[in-house]
This record gives C-alpha cells, sequence and structure tokens, in this order.
C-alpha cells in the first residue's frame, strides 16, 4: 500500500466531516472516492494533501507513520494534489506553468530550451496532444489545461497523485483524453487517487471504489464486481 | 509569447504612424531633427517613471506615488550633492537607495498589512509630496551646476561613430544570440520557428536604428538620455523574460494562488516589484533635474505621474496584470509626448491636448479590456 488512512476524523464546529475514515491506495491502481455533497469527499483529500489537519487518525506512506502537518510535507513525501481550478497562470506558456515555482535555471538565468525538451518529453510520454508548447494556457482546451495540470503533478516524481474531480467542466471528447491520461498514470505504478462524481467516468477508469457517506465509510468495491445501481445504493444510503 | 507582442504593438504603432503624418502634414517643424531631438530629450525622464510602472502593472497593481518619489528623489540627491558637498556618484547612489527604500515601504504595507496598493501609494503620493516641499525650505529651488555630472546628462550626445558602433553591436548580438538558439533548438529537436520570422524583427529594429541615428545626426546627434532611456527598456525587458524573478512576476501577475500554490514566495516577488518601480521613479527624477538643471517644488509634481501611467497603458500593459513588456514604457511615452510636442508646435492650448490625450488613453484602454475579453479562458 502507498498510503493507508486510519479512523480519521475531522469536525468544523458543529459539523462531524469525517468520522473513522479508512481508505487504501495501492501502486499501479486508481481508487475513486465518490460520496454526494457534503461526505467528506473534499476534507479527506485536503487531510491527505496537508490542507487541513486531521483532529484524529493515524497516516501511514509507503508502511511508515507519517504526519502531514502542511501542503509541503505532502509534496515532499510524494503526494502530488490537482485541485479542480488547476491553478495555472494563463498568461503563461505551458513550458512556464509546468515549472512553475520549480524554475531551471543557471544562476538565476532560465533554460529555457533545457525545460521546453523537459516538457515536451513529459508530454509526448503521456500521450498529450498541445501543437504549440509555447503558446499561452488561455488558448488552450479544458482538456488539454487539465492534462497540464496532471503533468505538472508529475514532474515531482510523485508516488501518489489526487486528482480532484479531473473531468467536471469537460466536454465528451475531452474527457476521454483525460481518462486516457488517467490510465497512463496507472501504467506507470503510480497510485491514483480519483475524486469524481459521473460515475459513468468512475467506472470507466478506476479499479477499485470507495464510498463516503455523512463522514463515514459506506463500501468499499472491485470495480470489476460492482455495477452502478449498487454505487448509488451505497452513496444514498438506499439498501439496495 | 511572440504573438501577443504584435497584437499589443500593432494598435500603437499604428497610432504612432497617424500621429506623426498629422503633425508631420501640420506643422513642417514636427519631423525635424531638431524637434525630435527635443521629443527624444523629453520623454527620457516621463518614459524611466513608466518603466516603473510597467513593473507594478504587471502585477496588476499600482503605484501612484511614483511622481513625488521622482521629485523626492531629485531632491535628495541635490541636497547632498549641492548643498552638502557630497561627490554625485554617492548623491545619486542616495538617492536610488531612497527610491527603493519607499517602494521597499510602499511593498510591505501593501503585502503584509493588505492595503490595497491604490491606498498606500495614494498615500505616498502626498506624503513624499510634502517630506519633498519640507526639505526644500523656504528656499523652494536648488540650482544643479550646470557643467556638473548631472546636467551634463542630458546635454551630451554620442559622436555619429560611437551611435553607429552601439547600433551595430547590439544588432550583431541580437542576430547571434538567435542565430545560436536556433542551433541549440535544432539540436535538442525542438520546432524552431522559420527564418524569416526571426530575422525580419531584427531587420526592421535594424532599420528603424539607422534611421534614428541618421535623422538625430543630422541635428546634435543621438542624446545620451536617450542612449540610457533605451537602454533600461531593453535590459529589463531580457531580465524580466529570461530570469527566474522575471517569470516570477509574471506568474503572480497571471494568478496569485496559483503562483502561491507553486511554491513562490508571492509577498517577496511583490514588494520587489515595487522597490524596482521606486527606484526607477528615482532614476527618472534625477534625469528630470538634470533637464532642467534644478530642482523646485513642482519637481515630480502636476502631470508626470498621470503620463507615465497613462503611457504604460498605452503602451499596451495591461491594468490588469500578467501581460505586457517594458516597450510599452517606450512606446507610450513616445505618443503622449509626441501630442504634447505637437500640440505645443500648433500652439494648441494645453486644455485641448488633456483631452486629446484621454482621448487616446481610453482607447488604449477599450483595446486592453477588449483583448482581456476576447481571449479564450476569460469567460471562466
Amino acid at each position: 500500500m502507498v498510503l493507508q488512512v486510519r479512523d480519521i476524523s475531522k469536525r468544523y464546529g458543529a459539523v462531524q466531516a469525517l468520522q473513522n475514515v479508512r481508505l487504501d491506495l495501492a501502486a499501479g491502481e486508481v481508487t475513486a472516492l465518490v460520496g454526494d455533497n457534503g461526505a467528506g469527499k473534499s476534507t479527506l483529500i485536503k487531510v491527505i494533501a496537508g490542507v487541513v489537519a486531521a483532529d484524529h487518525g493515524t497516516i501511514s506512506f509507503e508502511g511508515r507513520p507519517v504526519r502531514i502537518n502542511r501542503p509541503h510535507d505532502a509534496q515532499s513525501l510524494g503526494i502530488a494534489t490537482v485541485y479542480q481550478d488547476l491553478a495555472l497562470c494563463e498568461n503563461l506558456n505551458v513550458v512556464a506553468n509546468l515549472f512553475l515555482g520549480a524554475e531551471q535555471h543557471h544562476g538565476g538565468l532560465l533554460r529555457h530550451i533545457h525545460m521546453e525538451r523537459t516538457a515536451h518529453e513529459l508530454l509526448t510520454s503521456l500521450d498529450v496532444r498541445i501543437p504549440d508548447i509555447r503558446q499561452p494556457v488561455a488558448t488552450l482546451s479544458g482538456g488539454q489545461r487539465q492534462s497540464v495540470a496532471i503533468a505538472r503533478a508529475l514532474l515531482g516524481q510523485p508516488k501518489l497523485v489526487v486528482l480532484d474531480e479531473p473531468t467536471a467542466s469537460l466536454g465528451v471528447e475531452q474527457t476521454a483524453q483525460v481518462l486516457a491520461l488517467i490510465r497512463r498514470l496507472r501504467e506507470r505504478g503510480l497510485a491514483v487517487l480519483l475524486i469524481s462524481h459521473n460515475l459513468a467516468d468512475v467506472l470507466a477508469v478506476s479499479d477499485r471504489i470507495t464510498v463516503l457517506r455523512l463522514g463515514r465509510n459506506a463500501g468499499d468495491y472491485r470495480t470489476d464486481d460492482a455495477d452502478q445501481d449498487t454505487i448509488v445504493a451505497a452513496i444514498t444510503g438506499a439498501r439496495a | 509569447m511572440s504573438q501577443r507582442l504584435t497584437i499589443g504593438i500593432t494598435p500603437v504603432v499604428a497610432g504612432l504612424a497617424v500621429i506623426a503624418v498629422t503633425f508631420g502634414l501640420l506643422n513642417e517643424h514636427f519631423l525635424a531633427p531638431e524637434n525630435l531631438t527635443n521629443l527624444m530629450l523629453q520623454m527620457a525622464a516621463t518614459g524611466t517613471i513608466s518603466l516603473g510602472i510597467v513593473m507594478v502593472l504587471l502585477l496588476g497593481e499600482i503605484d501612484l506615488s511614483a511622481g513625488s518619489v521622482s521629485g523626492l528623489a531629485a531632491v535628495v540627491m541635490t541636497i547632498l550633492s549641492v548643498n552638502r558637498h557630497l561627490p554625485v556618484a554617492a548623491a545619486i547612489a542616495l538617492a536610488l537607495l531612497t527610491g527603493a527604500a519607499i517602494g521597499t515601504l510602499q511593498g510591505v504595507l501593501f503585502t503584509r498589512l493588505g492595503m490595497p496598493s491604490f491606498v498606500v501609494t495614494l498615500a505616498g503620493l502626498i506624503g513624499w509630496q510634502g517630506l519633498l516641499l519640507y526639505l526644500l525650505g523656504r528656499g523652494g529651488t536648488i540650482n544643479l551646476p550646470f557643467t556638473g555630472f548631472v546636467a551634463k546628462l542630458s546635454d551630451t550626445w554620442l559622436p555619429a561613430w560611437l551611435s553607429w558602433s552601439i547600433a551595430a553591436l547590439a544588432i550583431v548580438a541580437w542576430s547571434a544570440v538567435t542565430a545560436l538558439q536556433r542551433r541549440l533548438r535544432e539540436t535538442a529537436g525542438l520546432p524552431v520557428t522559420a527564418l524569416w520570422r526571426a530575422a525580419a524583427p531584427i531587420a526592421g529594429v535594424a532599420a528603424l536604428l539607422a534611421g534614428t541615428i541618421v535623422l538625430l545626426g543630422a541635428d546634435r546627434g543621438v542624446p545620451l538620455l536617450l542612449v540610457l532611456f533605451v537602454s533600461m527598456v531593453v535590459a529589463l525587458d531580457l531580465g524580466l523574460r529570461h530570469t527566474v524573478i522575471g517569470q516570477r512576476i509574471f506568474a503572480v501577475g497571471g494568478n496569485p494562488e496559483a503562483a502561491r500554490r507553486a511554491g513562490i514566495n508571492v509577498n517577496a516577488v511583490r514588494v520587489l516589484a515595487f522597490a524596482a518601480c521606486a527606484t526607477l521613479a528615482a532614476v527618472g527624477g534625477i534625469l528630470a533635474a538634470s533637464r532642467l538643471a534644478a530642482v523646485n517644488q513642482s519637481s515630480g509634481g502636476s502631470d508626470i505621474l498621470l503620463m507615465a501611467i497613462a503611457a504604460a497603458v498605452i503602451g499596451g500593459a495591461s491594468l490588469f496584470g500578467g501581460r505586457g513588456r517594458t516597450y510599452a514604457a517606450l512606446l507610450g511615452i513616445l505618443v503622449i509626448q509626441s501630442i504634447t510636442n505637437g500640440m505645443l508646435l500648433l500652439n494648441v492650448d494645453s486644455s485641448i491636448r488633456f483631452m486629446v490625450t484621454a482621448g487616446v488613453l481610453i482607447v488604449a484602454v477599450a483595446i486592453d479590456s477588449l483583448a482581456r475579453k476576447g481571449s479564450p479562458g476569460a469567460a471562466r
């Protein structure tokens, strides 16, 4: 297991966002985290990404217990999170966005060619097609932006990639592109945690599905054994 | 980036052409070498302040204190060198340091206390002007010796051979770097732009430089002030595009939250930009004092600040941050100063001049707003 979350609880004032939640993420597997609004999905990934601290519970990374108190802790462990808003600078080109905050340089001078080649190789290896990576991100499609954001997460050589609603604002074709990209992350041996509202996408790309309901675990399924009705029943709490 | 530059530059270059033709037809002196030389001298000081404004506009911020800071720095320099008999170099260094310190202070107030830059620098506009008046005291005017270094700055003309050598050197260096870049990109297996697209701007600038040298050579030669100003524009542009810190200024201007999450120290970048702006304002103030060979109570006052901001925007720096190049300051001040100069030649009242400048500014901001609306992704 790359990441094991045990008995995580988090309370915001009167709201119990998470209660004794458990989550296992394995290398080379896409785990989907599903649940209705308010089920605790966002809180759970914020705990994993170090954005909020859990009240109690334990997290182990590659078998060792770890403390993730800040986003930086998560990053140095090898946990990369791609948030829904992507956090790209629209005015900068693809290369600059990939290396944002981690620019390669010689004494402060940017190594444009070196970075562009690395970016080109990375995007090619992920089969992400962008005609000109020297164009500002503002000119890209939603799917291409998502791909750039995911590719950027990979530059830090992570072991776990957390994707928050990567297909939420995309059309059919662009969703297919992003799902294909998620499969390639799995082929690279990465653990992938996919948060999604879209059960069709979840069933298409995941290996395992973890359902949260009202801040508690409400079922773990192997995607091959599950069907949409079972998952929906787990999400809504209706007994199938 | 190059495509963006073309879009940004086209309207202002077209505007310059219209201005040149209009005033050229209305008054035969407008395009005469002597007048163009005066134009170059007039624009250097405010242009340098405008260059500083570009630095903060790139962050999507504003610095209203730049005019007052320029005046204050000039007064500091003059008092130190004339009244206190400090060596000129030391006086200039201390004046620049004053600018840098003011910019840093304003940047810190903006980032640490979360005060809007508009308010911090509005206070600066008033306060530094007050300090300037206080320092000048009752006298109100201090003259700089005409033969001194500072006054000489704006009364020095490059001999023809030197102008041609500098221009040739710049073009050769640019061509060589471009050729090297193409070679390196080919070796790295990266796409290379067509040769004519790389060569065309170089040829264009070479022609422009040659034209300028010939034209200004017909009068007193290329003024040192112009060389200083253009050098600053070019150096800052290279710095912004090819250094880590420059890249980060664009990143913070484009999306501060994304920059913060990428581990960039957003506040440090902001303070640096404000310090750079105020330092450039100080340089501009010294150049203005050099032109006048004096400082007085109106140093850095009247419409200097407004013209500097208008120039940056007219030249194509976006008010919304993240977009623009330092050439905006050069082109914008050229537009504004041409209008001013042309209207003075025509004996038009300054009331008309202000209204025309306002019209140009409105057109420039409209273009900026439309470009922003039209860009894909802006709707999100």
